[in-house]
């Protein structure tokens, strides 16, 4: 509304502004709109020298105009660039370049014909010129304004201009309107035309203008079928884009250089071809001496590797030939040791993306020590080898080996790598993290595409694992990590990624789980190894436990061999003695067992070396730790096995089955025409009881099963308090049975918030369907209040919001309405004209009778439905040991918990502490806390900080995660976008924004005491 | 043709005592001015009466500049400015400058205080030679005098060590002092922009060595430490106090620290702990790892690394120790090591090179037995590894500068000779740019063929640049119009009028003519109608003008009619045209088409 004022004032701000403007009987506007631009103008007029213009014009630029005043404010602009005579002082004699009539714009004729003998002037001040000119540009941009108008005058303006600077900024402007007109050749053919004209200009910034024009505009569609037809023979035989803009890239200028070589990259984006011959030149620009063009330039050979790979080229100084892409590759890995550590990073970046190079380049790119250049003596691969096994030079890891020996054929070994040598042997040592990271994703790319090559990098990788810098630690882990099908590890190499697990970092140790998980190894030294160290691991950071047995899981399963000789030293069996029966409670234990039984699942023959207590544990394990520990045929458990092969028997066949009981049972309780029909009800708790039931059977399942579970149990709740027969009772009489309806009512409404933000992969259909309950829930409501409370100003208002919430529904789910006969909704929206004009008394009892007879909306299932749920491993819970603290101060308690299926839990997942005493707080956790480890899964790790008053003992507080909605921020009732913000305010109110939280979590219970403070 | 002539002291084919003298466009500089580890006699310094016999040196150098702070490179400042006398400016960079005269005066305690020598600079030389310096910034030029300039760019090696830009005019030399050009756990490599210096001095200690990842030396190294200290031995690593000490400082403290380790790790006091206060100031002098995290924890600020006492030594238990000097040549490391040597749990690591002549060299080389001062013999049973930690470029670093830095010519020196000598080839080879390596006392030239800068007015610059094509191109040279001036050492290229004005001279204008007989019967100024006619119809484009006095002017040529004396019928025709080139090939177009023209038929 402030805005609304604001702006009306605004409006008549310039209105009264305008009426000594117009004394001047020769001056006549015609704007279209007395806004922003006739108030620019009076500004303008206002300016008495170009400082202040140039004031007006940057206090305009910092609003937004509106599409339909852009015209007008452009014309005035113009004006004022050309001083067209409308104030007195621009017949001061310093304004003495006169200007070609015939080149004023269009525009402004049209707002002079009136006077023809005026003089135009040329604004003196360049920098006044500028602005206009970049304010023309910011103009064309204005969405829902068409440039297409102010093209000519552009043009024209062009060429009467002088300045340089000037001239950039307005092909500046004509490169915004080129790209917002991208449909008219016509119009390209000009701009380019003007981008050719000007290409000779001795100013860097001009000719970059005009490149960046040529890149953007020129024809991308072969010009060689049109300049057939004649069309390009009138610009007097147009050169092709592409040879013109490569003249630039030796200009003097390395600005514009690289604005050629941008340029000719953007042509490529925009679907060029691009010729080979670019290749040579691009080639020579590697050795630039301006690091941009350097950048640029490698960017360039790397799109010319990609489109023409097989293309073979010539070997400088040798008559041999090679691929395109290896040259290409050669060259770029040359830059990966440049002066420059922006090249650098390009480079290596580049590098990654260049598969189809061939094998022995690839391999290349490790080897230091290889120094020759491999191209050259393909031929002697084999004889080069042993030169360099018999060490031309140290490797500086012994003492005087180094000491010249007798010279063997220096020729051949060249110390420059004028290939591809040590790329990234090079990249990987790198000052820089930047330039590190890049080569170590590179080298993930190359790696992924070639099993040798990963095969060849991993010593390099293992080494990164050692990394100054955390980051690049855990790059490498995770590159590890994607290129581990193809590798197996050796006894040394696991030795230092083990090393790793006492990385304090939990970011690193969880990354080197999940590398472990997906692991080869070669011998069972490496499975002991692992297990040792990663129980090391558990013993120093207990928090990793679960991570921990994650991967020995992993680790047991994909080794059963391996693990089979270690058995008996696990489990310490003995052949003859009976060995004491181990901690249960024990982590380490538990991870040992879940290694062990993980591998005996393909391993038959092991269960036959576990002695008996194992098999008690096993029972007990596979029971409370069932996701870790797989069902084993365990000899003489066959009530195990049988119970076993009911979860790991059915495939995916079950899931098909499960889904068509789901679908039969909806349709069994859509045949529920009304509520009130006999067994209706009856059978709405049956099919409750089976959808969850069905739920925790199939866990694919489970958030749909839940959704039409909620649903139903809303519609039955509802029948309940309708289906009463009390409801024709004097009120006095239904107290009791009152309450109950009311606390249904509220219920339902509880529990379509959670229908609506719980579950994801709703669609609108869904969502109408909840929303109809909520109505439902609300009208019941309404009911009820009429009939207990007396006070008619209340009732009236609760009838006014109902109306509301009617209208809005409508309003949202006017796609959805189709849908929905028959419905509540739908009966009560043909009463409307009724409704909205009677009084409540009547709305009340019609409500009542239109909620009795309105059928059961069938429920259709989404696609994919998934429930969101939160599972808080720490704490436990369990620990018997309060956490003791001074009352006043605060204590920390860390929180670990998995979130799926959250969508954007940065803003919506909440920590909540219930005190004893019944205080609650409720914690926003920091949005770095979340960690995102897989596809709809979310990691919670933060701290939440405890205080209160001293406690005589301790006791028991209460965490749960909540979710948190508001209604207004439901993806359906939020507009698209929202423009300008004052265009926020002229929406149609919405809907009372409903805000909440929904526990979904359990509860984790922690002991503390906070002691007395200690004088 | 102009020469640079350079001639190194100390370090020309050997390593030890830098000190090398450079004599560009009319300049002499000295570059460091260091001592030899390996001598105790004269020939540890450098041999300063090859400048001048007797006199100060200030009035043969105009400057001196020390790379960085380590003796080799700075040992005989003291000697050099206060002993034989030099008063110029003195150029390093501020962490040398910090950490230099710590060195040097544990230098001279040694020296003086305990081996006894006399006649040897005193503290109070330390401090009066350090008056003389000048500190420099990386990437700063600095103005020497009004021709020389010099800008120190980074270098790695150590805290604070710098390579030099030394500029004269268009002539330029650039000295690498010793660099690192891979980075390690505290300093960033060496860079240097592409300055095209006419010769790169550089150092090449590792000319044949192309070493492996540094991870793996790490790695490596680590290993075998840790692995000594569960056998429950005692380590050694002889170091130079600055340097690479930091840096495995570094390395074993993060060691520890993520493998929570106990055994004591102990550092040689003394100036460790003075020079490590520098450290932690000159942060921006260190690697982007350090620089970001400092805020956060300062990496020099150690948790595990303690003071040693020399009573330690005998304590029961593994330890780590850092002991001084890095050669095993004197002082704590060789006391250390002697105590040690007879027990093979221990292990003794050189990190770095060592020269000919010191324990050090010997064990490395294998050797088991050594014979001590005072003919007693010492067995070695101890362990020795060699862990390559010294920050100096390798075959491959080197190679990577010259192609970062493109210069002209070559020159190594600080380095062995055989090694250089391979190096050298390859550089000639790859480059194909000419490599030296002088040894002490020799001087290579090279010739220089610097450009010679004329000042030129914008004007005529302008003008010209009207007259020929868009854009000038930068490969091609272009001619052009102009005088040259040579007055007070300067030049000057003006136009003509200019120059005339300027030296006062009165212009002359040098007029060509030529006569051509035609045969034509109408009167003159008939037939010089008919020229004027005939040359406008053909010469469009070009001013024509009949002057009333009985001329045609076609831009600047004259044309007069004239009838001989003996046959009217025959014309004369007078053409006259000023000197100037466009217009005489302009002439003899338009002759052709005035004969052509008027002569019907001829």
């Amino acid at each position: 509304m402030a805005a609304h004022l604001k702006k009306r004032v605004y409006e008549e701000f310039s209105k009264v502004v305008q009426i000594p403007h117009e004394e001047t009987p020769a001056k006549k506007l015609r704007l279209s709109k007395p806004s922003k631009s006739a108030a620019l103008h009076i500004d303008l007029c206002k300016a008495t020298n170009s400082t202040d213009a140039l004031q007006y014009l940057l206090q305009f630029a910092r609003k937004p105009v509106e599409a339909e005043s852009v015209e007008g404010v452009v014309r005035i602009l113009l004006e004022h660039y050309y001083k067209v005579k409308s104030c007195g002082y621009f017949f001061s004699p310093f304004f003495k370049n006169r200007v070609d009539k015939s080149r004023i714009p269009s525009v402004l004729k049209k707002s002079q014909t009136a006077n023809d003998d005026d003089s135009f002037f040329q604004e003196t001040d360049n920098s006044v010129r500028l602005k206009i000119a970049s304010l023309l540009g910011l103009l064309s941009k204005t969405q829902g304004f068409s440039p297409d108008c102010i093209v000519d005058d552009a043009i024209n303006t062009l060429s009467n201009e002088k300045s340089h600077q000037v001239l950039a900024q307005l092909l500046e402007t004509l490169l915004i309107i080129g790209t917002q007109l991208p449909e008219s050749p016509a119009l390209r053919l000009r701009l380019v035309e003007v981008a050719y004209k000007h290409l000779s200009d001795t100013y860097f910034g001009v000719r970059n203008k005009c490149l960046q024009l040529l890149g953007c505009l020129g024809m991308v569609d072969a010009p060689l079928g049109k300049e057939n037809e004649g069309a390009g023979t009138s610009l007097g035989g147009l050169r092709d884009v592409q040879s013109i803009i490569s003249d630039y890239f030796g200009d003097q200028d390395p600005r514009v250089r690289t604005a050629a070589l941008k340029a000719m990259l953007q042509l490529h984006e925009r679907g060029m071809k691009i010729h080979q011959i670019i290749y040579d030149q691009a080639c020579r620009l590697l050795t630039d001496d301006y690091e941009q063009v350097r950048s640029a330039a490698v960017q360039m050979v790397w799109v010319l590797s990609q489109l023409y790979p097989e293309s073979i080229v010539p070997i400088p100084s040798s008559n041999e030939e090679i691929r395109l892409v290896d040259d290409a590759f050669g060259k770029i890995s040359h830059m990966v040791s440049d002066g420059s550590w922006m090249v650098r990073v390009q480079a290596a970046k580049t590098l990654g993306s260049m598969l189809q190079v061939s094998p022995h380049f690839l391999e290349q790119t490790l080897d230091k020590k290889l120094m020759s250049d491999l191209r050259r003596k393909r031929t002697a691969h084999e004889r080069a080898k042993e030169l360099f096994a018999s060490g031309e030079f140290s490797s500086g890891r012994k003492w005087a080996d180094d000491a010249p020996k007798e010279k063997l054929d220096t020729n051949t070994v060249n110390l420059i790598a004028s290939g591809a040598c040590g790329a990234f042997v090079h990249g990987l040592e790198d000052e820089m993290f930047e330039v590190r990271i890049a080569a170590v994703e590179a080298l993930c790319q190359l790696a992924r595409s070639s099993p040798s090559f990963a095969e060849k990098c991993l010593d390099f990788l293992v080494d990164m694992f050692n990394d100054e810098i955390e980051e690049v630690r855990l790059q490498s882990i995770h590159v590890l990590r994607e290129i581990s099908t193809h590798i197996t590890l050796r006894e040394d190499q696991l030795d230092t990624v083990l090393a790793v697990l006492e990385d304090s970092s939990r970011d690193i140790r969880e990354a080197l789980h999940e590398l472990l998980c997906y692991t080869n190894v070669s011998t069972k030294e490496c499975i002991q190894l692992a297990l040792l160290e990663l129980l090391k691991n558990l013993n120093k950071y207990p928090t990793d436990r679960n991570s921990v047995w994650k991967c020995l899981k992993f680790l047991g399963s994909r080794h059963p061999t391996l693990v089979l000789p270690l058995v008996p030293e696990l489990l310490s069996t003995h052949p003859y003695f009976d060995t004491p029966e181990p901690d249960m409670d024990d982590p380490a234990y538990i991870a040992v067992l879940v290694l062990v039984f993980n591998a005996a699942k393909s391993c038959p023959t092991m269960p036959a070396l576990f002695s008996d207590h194992t098999f008690r544990h096993y029972a007990y394990l596979r029971d409370s730790l069932s996701h870790l520990v797989p069902p084993l045929r365990l000899p003489g458990r066959k009530q195990v096995y049988g119970l076993d092969s009911v979860d790991s028997g059915p495939g995916s066949g079950s899931v098909e089955s499960a889904q068509l009981f789901l679908q039969q049972s909806l349709n069994r309780v859509s045949t529920i025409q009304n509520l009130e029909a006999p067994g209706a009800q009856d059978l709405l708790d049956l099919t409750t009881r089976d959808l969850l039931r069905l739920g925790e059977l199939q866990t694919e399942l489970a958030g749909a099963a839940d959704f039409c579970a909620t649903y139903l149990r809303c519609q039955l709740l509802l029948m309940k308090a309708l289906q009463e027969k009390l409801w024709n009772m004097a009120v006095p009489l239904c107290l009791k049975q009152n309450v109950t309806a009311t606390a249904a009512a509220q219920q339902i409404l509880e529990e379509t918030y959670k229908l609506e933000f719980l579950y994801s992969g709703l669609e609108s259909r869904q969502v109408a369907t909840i929303h109809h309950v909520r109505l439902q829930a609300k009208a019941l409501q309404l009911v009820l209040t009429a009939r207990t409370r007396q006070g008619l100003d209340l009732l009236i208002g609760s009838c006014e919001k109902f109306l509301q919430d009617v209208e809005s529904f409508q309003r949202l789910f006017l796609t959805e309405l189709p849908h929905l006969q028959d419905s509540f909704v739908d009966k009560l929206l043909e009463l409307m004209p009724r409704l909205s004009s009677c009084k409540p008394v009547e709305l009340v009892k019609i409500l009542q009778t239109t909620l009795r007879q309105s059928g059961l909306l069938q429920l259709r299932l989404p696609e994919q439905i998934h429930r969101a749920t939160a599972t808080i491993i720490e704490p436990t819970g369990e620990s018997d040991n309060p956490l003791r603290f001074t009352s006043g101060l605060v204590v920390a308690l860390d929180i670990d918990a998995t979130l799926e299926h959250v969508q954007d839990p940065q803003n919506t997942v909440k920590v909540q502490v219930l005190y004893p005493d019944g205080q609650s707080h409720v914690i926003h956790p920091k949005p770095g806390d979340f960690r995102k480890p897989g596809p709809h899964r979310h990691r919670l790790i933060t701290q939440v900080y405890l205080s209160h008053t001293a406690w005589t003992e301790p006791s028991q507080i209460e965490v749960r995660l909540l979710l948190a909605y508001s209604s207004s921020s439901t993806s359906l009732t939020s507009p698209s976008k929202l423009g300008w913000s004052e265009s926020l305010e002229s929406l149609p109110p919405a809907e009372a924004a409903v805000e909440g939280t929904i526990p979904f979590s359990k509860a984790v219970k922690v002991f503390i005491m906070p002691k007395p403070a200690r004088r | 043709m102009p020469e640079i002539k350079v001639t190194p002291l100390g370090a020309g084919q050997d390593v030890g005592r830098s000190c090398i003298l450079v004599s560009i466009g009319g300049k002499n500089i000295m570059l460091d001015c260091g001592m030899h580890m390996g001598y105790n006699d004269d020939r540890r310094f450098p041999d300063f009466s090859y400048i001048t016999q007797n006199g100060r040196l200030t009035d043969f150098l105009d400057c001196l500049i020390i790379s960085h702070f380590h003796l080799d490179h700075c040992g005989a400042l003291p000697y050099m400015s206060e002993m034989v006398g030099y008063d110029g400016p003195i150029y390093m960079t501020h962490p040398t400058k910090a950490i230099c005269p710590i060195l040097l005066e544990d230098f001279r305690k040694i020296t003086v205080d305990k081996k006894g020598e006399t006649n040897f600079f005193t503290s109070q030389m330390i401090k009066d030679c350090m008056k003389k310096v000048i500190p420099l910034n990386l990437h700063q030029t600095v103005q020497v005098d009004d021709e020389l300039e010099i800008k120190a760019y980074y270098a790695g090696h150590v805290l604070g060590a710098a390579m030099v830009h030394i500029k004269v005019g268009s002539e330029s030399v650039v000295y690498t002092g010793d660099y690192n050009m891979t980075p390690d756990r505290h300093l960033g490599a060496a860079w240097i922009d592409k300055c095209r210096p006419d010769i790169l001095i550089s150092e090449s200690t590792y000319a044949t060595t192309i070493r492996d990842s540094k991870r793996c030396r790490e790695r490596d190294f680590l290993k075998k430490v840790h692995e000594s200290i569960e056998r429950g031995g005692k380590v050694l690593i002889p170091v130079f106090a600055l340097g690479r000490a930091q840096e495995l400082c570094i390395l074993l403290e993060t060691f520890w620290e993520r493998m929570n380790l106990k055994a004591p790790i102990y550092f040689s006091t003394g100036l460790t702990e003075k020079a490590n206060h520098y450290y932690k100031l000159f942060i921006t002098w260190t690697n982007q790892k350090i620089r970001k995290t400092f805020v956060q924890r300062n990496m020099f600020e150690f948790k595990h690394i303690k003071a040693f006492d020399r009573s330690y030594a005998d304590n029961p238990g593994p330890m780590v120790v850092f002991a001084t000097p890095g050669m095993l040549h004197a002082g704590q490391s060789l006391q250390i090591f002697k105590k040690w040597a007879g027990n093979e749990k221990n292990m003794v690591i050189m990190p770095g090179y060592c020269v000919q002549g010191t324990i050090g060299h010997k064990i490395l080389n294998g050797q088991r037995k050594l014979e001590m001062e005072g003919r007693a013999t010492l067995d070695v049973k101890l362990q020795v590894e060699y862990m390559s930690f010294s920050a100096h470029a390798d075959a491959k670093g080197i190679m990577q500068l010259i192609r970062m830095a493109e210069p002209r010519n070559m020159l190594l020196v600080h380095g062995e000779a055989v090694k250089m000598e391979f190096l050298k080839g390859k550089i000639e080879q790859e480059f194909s740019i000419d490599c030296y390596m002088p040894a002490n006392g020799e001087t290579t030239t090279v010739t220089t063929n610097p450009s010679v800068p004329v000042d030129i007015s914008l004007n005529l610059l302008k003008r010209e640049m009207a007259l020929g094509g868009p854009l000038p191109d930068p490969k091609k040279p272009r001619t052009m119009h102009g005088t040259l001036i040579m007055k007070e050492n300067s030049l000057k290229l003006v136009s003509s009028e200019q120059a005339l004005k300027e030296l006062g001279l009165n212009e002359h204008q040098l007029r060509f003519t030529c006569h051509v007989q035609l045969q034509d019967p109408h009167s003159d100024a008939d037939t010089l109608h008919r020229i004027y006619t005939h040359l406008k119809s053909v010469l469009k484009g070009y001013t024509i003008q009949h002057l009333p006095d009985g001329t045609v002017i076609v831009e600047s040529i004259v044309i007069k009619v004239s009838s001989s004396a003996e046959d009217s019928n025959t014309k004369v025709l007078l053409l006259s045209w000023s000197y100037q080139v466009k217009t005489w090939t302009l002439f003899l177009e338009r002759f052709t088409l005035i004969y052509n023209g008027v002569l019907p038929g001829g």
